[in-house]
């Protein structure tokens, strides 16, 4: 009780600053209602297909996730069952840990390249900036099916371009699609496909950089090198920390990549390479498909986790310096 | 792209909501005379056929409907029939799926349309496989007895014969690789369930009996051990190759004479012939290596069937539909000369225009000769199990690990073994190894 009587005093001046609006809502209070009635009326095309396409789905999958339908005898209600399943599936754990090693080394050179690329754009180096600009972020123009593809034929062993150069060459092909290379090619074409939208990103976030700090750097004699090292990069580093959030997330969640050149190397991509492609194998070979919703909403987490740690993580360095 | 292709269950939602509309949309109209039926197959030219019928038939109106090939067919087919709607009337089933549907109870038993009457017009194993006791679930279509097509110039320049058995096979396979490093007598696709099976199939296994939902399982049984011991061995030795098939590399060993031998199914002879057209004239057929040489066994790879599905609104015309294609005289002989496949009816397998014909990319041999042979040498007691698509799955990773070198050979049968019989009780079927 004394809470509320507390509060009461502190809420009146809060709600002072806002005696306009309140006054002219009380000249017309029938047009108020229409007018706090029409962003909604805006806004609901909108909200009914996100309810339609995300939140009913997400919902349902939710649902199911805690259901266990048998193609004998029909379903029955196991609640959090799955889940405990999901996180202790060494399927599962197996697809989770290899995208982490993937994240670990692929991110970081994907980001390398997406800065070093931007830099040398913004810092007036390159010939013809426009055209190198297009032609890196032409592969994030090329539907992630297609570039797998033509990459699944680059990496062939007798049939690729590459394969039949080392052996005109007179060395082994090298087995792209192999059981130890495999990541590496994947990481490879993950690479290729977005290190030109990155670098997009971390330019737009370098054109926002004031001017006039460069010039103060120039009067105060530093090289090109210090300026991008010590001005550049730390302006643009929530950029950075965006791209990656954006990359950790794609990465957990890769799936059209392997999948596509699982027909090429079905011995090295099984049926739970990655995460998602688990979550398929799962609903769509296995019929399991309550056991697959559970098992993508747990990627959600580990998702959420991963994102969360990182964000955590560097916020925590930023506000060290 | 790949911050998109998540929410796979919303996927699958939308799929269901859209098979749901496409649903509503057919059918109907059976009030009036005409009865229209869908039918869903990814036979090329199957049209032709399929005017054949409507001529036949003017009262039935067949929409035609390739839903994709295997695989991606199937997962459509189950979506539409747990939806409870917009399932086909009659469907292309290949026989080690035929379970996987009519288990739950998604196929409409054609006995009551008499389809049994026309039961003696079939290769035996092909009629038990669509068929539980008086009950018929399809009608078979096609089929892939099994053999050995091989390179008659790569063995006679390296003077190696035909093997007639696997152990003969295994030493030609060691001499040829000793001979020339590059040249493998054949190609191990490990990732092809289906074959393996067969060749399991063939040294005597029997990996699943099913009754009702009594599920009993052998996977672990001498004659798979047998198979996957000899197979994994001569891949550890290197003398045989192991890529996947039907990928780019294993057509162009098939054409290079990388691979001297294809263990393959009645249909691969065509198959191979549009595949390696540069090798022609130096092909030839054989019958399957056994194992011990006084058997005489081979097995089956691929074929098809024609179902009517349970959601049809029109089984009777629908079984019609499904036995006259499958049965009449004009379609099932455009099949063999217009679309090559391997036919399942006796008054083709024992046409002598049929055996007789001539084949130039083998050398002139009559190719299918070997293989109708082959024919009354499959096992009739086969079966497959009711989730033939987990146990496909399983054996691909598995055998993918032991590729790998993670797992031994010796260890897929029991893990194999383990793998299913849980899986099996998991989804509600009393399981048992035997």
């Amino acid at each position: 009780m004394r809470a509320g009587t507390d509060r009461a005093p502190t809420a009146a001046p809060a709600a002072g600053p806002r005696p306009a609006v309140g006054a002219r809502a009380g000249l017309a209070p029938r047009r108020a209602g229409r007018r706090t009635a029409v962003p909604y009326l805006f806004l609901a095309p909108f909200l009914l297909l996100f309810c339609a396409f995300l939140v009913v789905p997400l919902a349902y999958a939710l649902g199911i996730s805690m259901f266990v339908e048998r193609l004998i005898g029909g379903g029955t209600f196991v609640g959090a069952r799955n889940y405990l399943h999901a996180f202790t599936d060494p399927s599962f754990l197996e697809a989770v840990r290899r995208m982490a090693l993937f994240g670990v080394v692929q991110v970081p050179v994907m980001l390398g390249l997406a800065l070093l690329l931007a830099l040398l754009l913004d810092g007036g180096l390159a010939y013809a900036r426009r055209l190198f600009r297009l032609t890196f972020f032409l592969p994030y123009a090329v539907p992630s099916v297609v570039a797998a593809l033509m990459w699944g034929y680059v990496y062939s062993r007798d049939f690729g371009p590459l394969g039949q150069i080392a052996q005109w060459l007179g060395f082994g092909a090298p087995d792209f699609l192999g059981a130890k290379a495999m990541l590496g090619a994947l990481g490879n074409v993950v690479t290729w496909e977005y290190t030109g939208y990155n670098m997009l990103i971390l330019y737009a976030a370098l054109q926002s950089v004031p001017p006039e700090l460069y010039d103060a750097a120039a009067v105060d004699g530093a090289s090109r090198w210090q300026v991008a090292w010590r001005i550049k990069v730390p302006l643009i580093a929530p950029a950075l920390v965006l791209a990656s959030v954006f990359s950790i997330i794609g990465t957990l969640q890769l799936f059209n990549e392997p999948y596509v050149m699982q027909p090429l190397t079905p011995m090295v991509i099984g049926s739970h390479y990655t995460p998602n492609l688990y979550a398929y194998t799962l609903a769509f070979t296995n019929q399991q498909y309550n056991y697959s919703a559970a098992v993508s909403f747990a990627l959600g987490a580990v998702v959420f986790i991963a994102s969360y740690l990182f964000l955590f993580v560097t916020d925590r360095r930023r506000r060290a310096r | 792209m790949r911050f998109r292709s998540r929410r796979l269950p919303a996927l699958a939602l939308a799929g269901v909501l859209l098979l749901v509309l496409v649903g509503c949309s057919g059918g109907g109209g059976s009030g009036s005379k005409t009865v229209t039926l869908t039918l869903w197959s990814w036979l090329p030219n199957f049209q032709d056929e399929v005017t054949l019928f409507q001529k036949a038939h003017p009262n039935i109106k067949v929409r035609l409907v390739n839903a994709g090939q295997g695989t991606p067919q199937y997962t459509k087919l189950r979506t539409a029939l747990k939806a409870g709607s917009g399932a086909p009337d009659v469907v292309q089933i290949e026989f080690q799926y035929l379970p996987t549907f009519s288990t739950p109870g998604y196929l409409v038993d054609l006995a009551q349309y008499g389809a049994n009457d026309i039961k003696g017009q079939y290769a035996d194993w092909t009629w038990s496989q669509v068929s539980q006791g008086g009950k018929v679930y399809a009608i078979p279509w096609d089929s892939g007895p099994m053999g050995l097509l091989y390179r008659k110039d790569i063995l006679d320049r390296y003077k190696l014969q035909v093997p007639t058995t696997w152990q003969q096979f295994a030493e030609q396979a060691r001499k040829l690789h000793q001979a020339n490093p590059k040249l493998y007598l054949t190609d191990m696709p490990l990732n092809e369930p289906g074959m393996l099976i067969g060749l399991m199939w063939q040294a005597g296994a029997r990996p699943f009996a099913v009754s009702g939902t009594n599920v009993t399982i052998s996977m672990n049984s001498p004659a798979v051990i047998k198979v996957l011991d000899f197979w994994g061995g001569l891949i550890k030795e290197g003398v045989v190759a192991s890529q996947p098939d039907f990928t780019n590399d294993w057509y162009a060993g098939l054409s290079k004479g990388t691979y001297a031998s294809w263990v393959t199914a009645a249909w691969g002879p065509v198959f191979l012939q549009g595949q390696a057209a540069n090798t022609s004239g130096k092909w030839r057929a054989a019958p399957m290596p056994q194992w011990s040489a006084t058997d005489n066994a081979s097995a089956n790879w691929g074929g098809s069937t024609l179902a009517v599905t349970k959601q049809s609104k029109h089984p009777k015309e629908a079984a019609q539909l499904a036995m006259w294609l499958m049965n009449d005289q004009a379609p099932t002989k455009t099949y063999v000369t217009k679309q090559f496949l391997f036919p399942t009816q006796r008054p083709i397998l024992d046409s002598d225009w049929f055996a007789e014909q001539p084949y130039a990319f083998y050398g002139g041999q009559k190719v299918n000769q070997v293989f109708i042979e082959a024919s009354k040498h499959v096992a009739t007691d086969f079966q497959w199990s009711p989730f033939q698509d987990y146990v496909f799955s399983q054996m691909t990773d598995l055998l993918g690990q032991a590729s790998q070198g993670k797992l031994g050979f010796g260890d897929v049968p029991r893990k194999l073994q383990d793998n299913l019989v849980s899986y099996a009780n998991s989804q509600g079927f009393k399981a048992a190894g035997a």
